[in-house]
């Protein structure tokens, strides 16, 4: 990561550094999820909520070990389940900033349920999926994002099934803002998370972010992503027939929604509970 | 005509006929004669067009199970009326009405050496206008009893009014009908006048548990539907959002408890409800909410098991998977209320107790307990509410998992500034930065332990009544069942205590033992196949003396008859 030049912005009020953490990330050297988290702390900083107003929920995985390496609020919770989480913690504290990250394997294969139904329940929220096309921590299994011929001990030969589609996914099932990120960019990166983070409802935003000690391969990625050559659109039938025929290496906001958010009222105190008990009474 | 202190009717019908319709107008109408009693419905798993049974028992007294037998059994029509024989016992006693075009007569009923009167209840109600059989049978029933019918009219019109006038009109003819039929049935009790005076109830357990949950302060609820549960959550839905909180439906368990975990995270007493396989599903997020400290409820309404089981009706099963479920050693909570009225007590005490300890809370109710609809006396008022002890901010810098003397480190809520931390499920030194350190992981494990071992938890661990070096020790719905049992024995002139405790996790060895002590013969009831109430407490307890256990899985609860009967013929 030390060779990434990161343009500083003097214009900021909040810099990224204060939300960033002291602790040493657990990932490898030259992990994309370095830059990722270059890309969380340089958003929240233009954003400029205080650290202690934004919650970072994750399941487990390489990308789930970063809520701690924020200075936010963070929750390290069970594998597949950061959605849910989330939802609870949102609905309840609607005044919070949610951002939550996962990777292909937490996101889309253990929790995949919850990513369908994150989506058309369309919380508040921002879903950042760091997508690396395998399960690092467990060491270099297929995820469901895995090209069907890559070859690996568990499936020798490839598991010769076709990768699932999250974006494809993510705006049929309703999802409100869809955006493809690479991770060497984070810059780039950065302001589409304030773009995610500012839409109203669920935002979803796969990250392309290299693994490179299971794929090493994926150092290419740096020369097949290229810039989306149009402006996100608002219509969800050009939003899928762009986002089925693209080569899965198109960078940018492809998609934003209009549906109003879910948010159910919360009102912290109103009736005495006490008052319940006239129905029961004979 | 003898007066007694209880009646037992069971109202049998197939699909349709209105059996339960008819038994819970006889409760409400029992109810506001002044009566107690409480009412169980059993019937299939199907939605429409099985058959269905309310089985009542009304009392001049409170009463927290159903008798041995039933005084009285009312066939509106017999078709698949065998399958409730193993749970309605009629026998030389009994009056059984029969209408004499409902079929024929169950071989239960047949061999049972009851008394049969016929009564034409189809025939009846076709010449009355909007008139059904189930109401004639309510009339007769009414009759039999010595209800006032004036308090069935005024009911009628309360509930049926949304059918119509003429719907309401024929509904009170085909009661005048039953009513006028009974009169030339023979019936010799009459139930006793009850004790008046006590501000009553009319209200399931599934009832009570939810609005202990909102008096315990829980102000999120996530919801995924299941027999027997769903109704503590249909309950809490329209309510919660009026005092101030919200549910939230998932989509499926895992998601249910991920969601109140994030809600107590964020600082609102949490709360879910299930049954077994919901509570399966749960399990690995009730461990994460152990090691992450964070404050929760889940209530598990038992129904047979394993796998789907039976979902209708009760058992006592799940003790183990809620004892020993989690993997690694994860200290928790484990609670069971013991009545319908204790359904309030115990999930609130359970809400109290998850937030002072920070730790989660899985209240063993059963279906039994929740779908029983009971008029019961009004449960005094407790003064728990869930509070957790929140950081102030003075001490820096933030250590969210501090070795506190106690066990109990203060926890900051999302928005507190400067105490940041991450709620982490990986082994965490005191900041929760992950380690695999043997000396971490030890200091929190112990830290874990020892704030529940160290709380003072007070006399509601356990329902402890009598004298005596005989000992009833059961848990749960039985609490009911075993206090008539005792009653029983009692009149035989055998002193028997009673023990049930309350708190099941953490284990209080000292009060158990004291509770015991001086017992020489111990008899363990409990609704499971595999006797785990028993190798529960064999497992953290010393039984003193000799011990007995009387255990068989459901569906069937064990009655007062059964456990009475264990401890005479011990005796002897």
């Amino acid at each position: 990561m030390e060779e990434l030049i990161v343009t500083p912005d003097t214009q900021l009020a909040c810099k990224p550094s204060d939300y960033r953490s002291d602790l040493k990330p657990v990932w490898c050297p030259g992990c994309g999820d370095y830059h990722v988290l270059m890309a969380f702390t340089r958003a929240f900083a233009q954003l400029a909520v205080p650290a202690e107003q934004i919650a970072v929920i994750s399941g487990i995985g390489c990308s789930s070990r970063i809520p701690a390496y924020t200075n936010c609020y963070g929750f390290h919770g069970v594998h597949g389940r950061s959605l849910a989480l989330a939802s609870g913690l949102k609905v309840t504290r609607p005044d919070l900033t949610v951002v939550v990250a996962s990777g292909d394997g937490d996101g889309y294969s253990i929790g995949g349920n919850h990513f369908l139904h994150a989506c058309r329940r369309n919380i508040d929220m921002t879903y950042v999926v760091m997508d690396n096309r395998v399960y690092g921590m467990t060491k270099g299994q297929p995820s469901p994002t895995t090209e069907p011929d890559f070859d690996t001990a568990i499936s020798p030969g490839g598991t010769g099934l076709s990768p699932f589609h999250p974006l494809v996914n993510a705006l049929a099932s309703g999802a409100n803002f869809i955006a493809r990120c690479f991770a060497g960019e984070p810059n780039e990166t950065a302001a589409i998370l304030v773009e995610a983070i500012r839409h109203p409802g669920f935002s979803f935003v796969e990250i392309l972010s290299p693994c490179v000690t299971y794929r090493p391969d994926q150092k290419q990625w740096k020369d097949l992503v290229h810039p989306a050559p149009v402006a996100a659109t608002n219509d969800p039938a050009k939003a899928a027939r762009r986002i089925m025929t693209d080569d899965g290496f198109n960078i940018g906001i492809l998609y934003r929604g209009e549906r109003r958010p879910y948010q159910p009222k919360f009102q912290p105190q109103s009736l005495d509970p006490s008052v319940l008990e006239q129905e029961f009474e004979i | 005509m003898t007066e007694v202190e209880n009646l037992s009717i069971a109202i049998v019908g197939s699909g349709g006929a209105g059996a339960l319709t008819s038994g819970n107008l006889l409760l409400e109408a029992a109810t506001a004669a002044g009566w107690y009693g409480l009412l169980t419905r059993t019937v299939g798993p199907q939605i429409r067009g099985g058959e269905a049974a309310a089985l009542i028992r009304l009392a001049s007294r409170p009463v927290e199970c159903l008798a041995d037998r039933f005084d009285l059994l009312i066939g509106i029509d017999w078709l698949n009326a065998n399958r409730f024989g193993a749970e309605i016992e009629v026998g030389p006693h009994s009056l059984v009405i029969s209408d004499p075009r409902g079929g024929d007569l169950p071989d239960f009923v047949k061999n049972s050496g009851a008394r049969v009167v016929e009564i034409p209840m189809k025939e009846m109600a076709k010449s009355i206008l909007e008139g059904r059989p189930n109401m004639i049978a309510l009339g007769i029933v009414a009759k039999l009893v010595g209800l006032n019918q004036e308090v069935f009219t005024a009911l009628i019109e309360k509930r049926l009014a949304e059918k119509g006038q003429v719907a309401s009109q024929g509904s009170r003819l085909a009661l005048q009908a039953g009513v006028a039929a009974a009169a030339a049935v023979q019936f010799d009790r009459r139930l006793a006048p009850a004790v008046a005076g006590k501000k009553r109830w009319l209200v399931s357990g599934n009832e009570t548990t939810g609005f202990g949950a909102i008096r315990g302060g829980v102000r999120f609820a996530a919801a995924y539907p299941i027999t027997p549960a769903s109704e503590i959550l249909e309950w809490l839905a329209p309510r919660l959002a009026k005092v101030g909180g919200v549910l939230l439906q998932a989509e499926d368990e895992l998601a249910s408890i991920n969601m109140i975990i994030g809600a107590s995270f964020g600082g609102t007493p949490a709360l879910t409800a299930t049954s077994g396989p919901g509570l399966s599903l749960m399990i690995e997020a009730l461990g994460l909410a152990t090691a992450a400290e964070i404050p929760i409820v889940v209530v598990d309404v038992m129904r047979g098991g394993p796998s789907t089981g039976i979902p209708t009706k009760s058992e006592q099963a799940d003790l183990n998977i809620a004892i020993y479920g989690f993997h690694g050693d994860a200290p928790h909570l484990v609670l069971a209320p013991q009545s319908v009225g204790d359904c309030l007590f115990t999930t609130q005490w359970a809400t109290y107790l998850a937030e002072a300890l920070q730790a989660p809370a899985i209240v063993l109710s059963d279906q039994f307990l929740g779908q029983t609809v009971a008029a019961i006396e009004r449960p005094a008022d407790v003064a728990f509410i869930g509070e957790r002890i929140r950081h102030t901010g003075s001490e820096a810098p933030y250590q969210r998992y501090a070795l506190a003397a106690n066990g109990i480190s203060p926890m900051a809520i999302p928005g507190m500034r400067g105490a940041q931390y991450t709620a982490e499920g990986l082994t965490h030194s005191e900041r929760g930065t992950p380690t695999s350190g043997a000396a971490e992981h030890r200091l929190q494990l112990d830290k874990r332990r020892d704030k529940l071992e160290q709380f003072t938890f007070g006399d509601h661990w356990a329902t402890l009544e009598g004298t005596g070096d005989v000992a009833v020790v059961t848990w749960g719905s039985l609490t009911g069942a075993a206090r008539e049992a005792i009653e029983l024995a009692g009149r035989d002139g055998i002193a028997v205590r009673l023990v049930a405790p309350r708190l099941l996790l953490p284990v209080q060895n000292a009060r158990f033992t004291a509770a015991l002590d001086g017992v020489k013969r111990l008899l363990v009831v409990e609704q499971s196949h595999s006797g785990q109430f028993y190798r529960y407490l064999r497992a953290h307890y010393d039984l003193p003396g000799e011990t007995r256990v009387l255990h068989r899985p459901g569906p069937f609860p064990i009655r007062p008859s059964e456990i009475h009967q264990a401890i005479a013929e011990w005796r002897s």
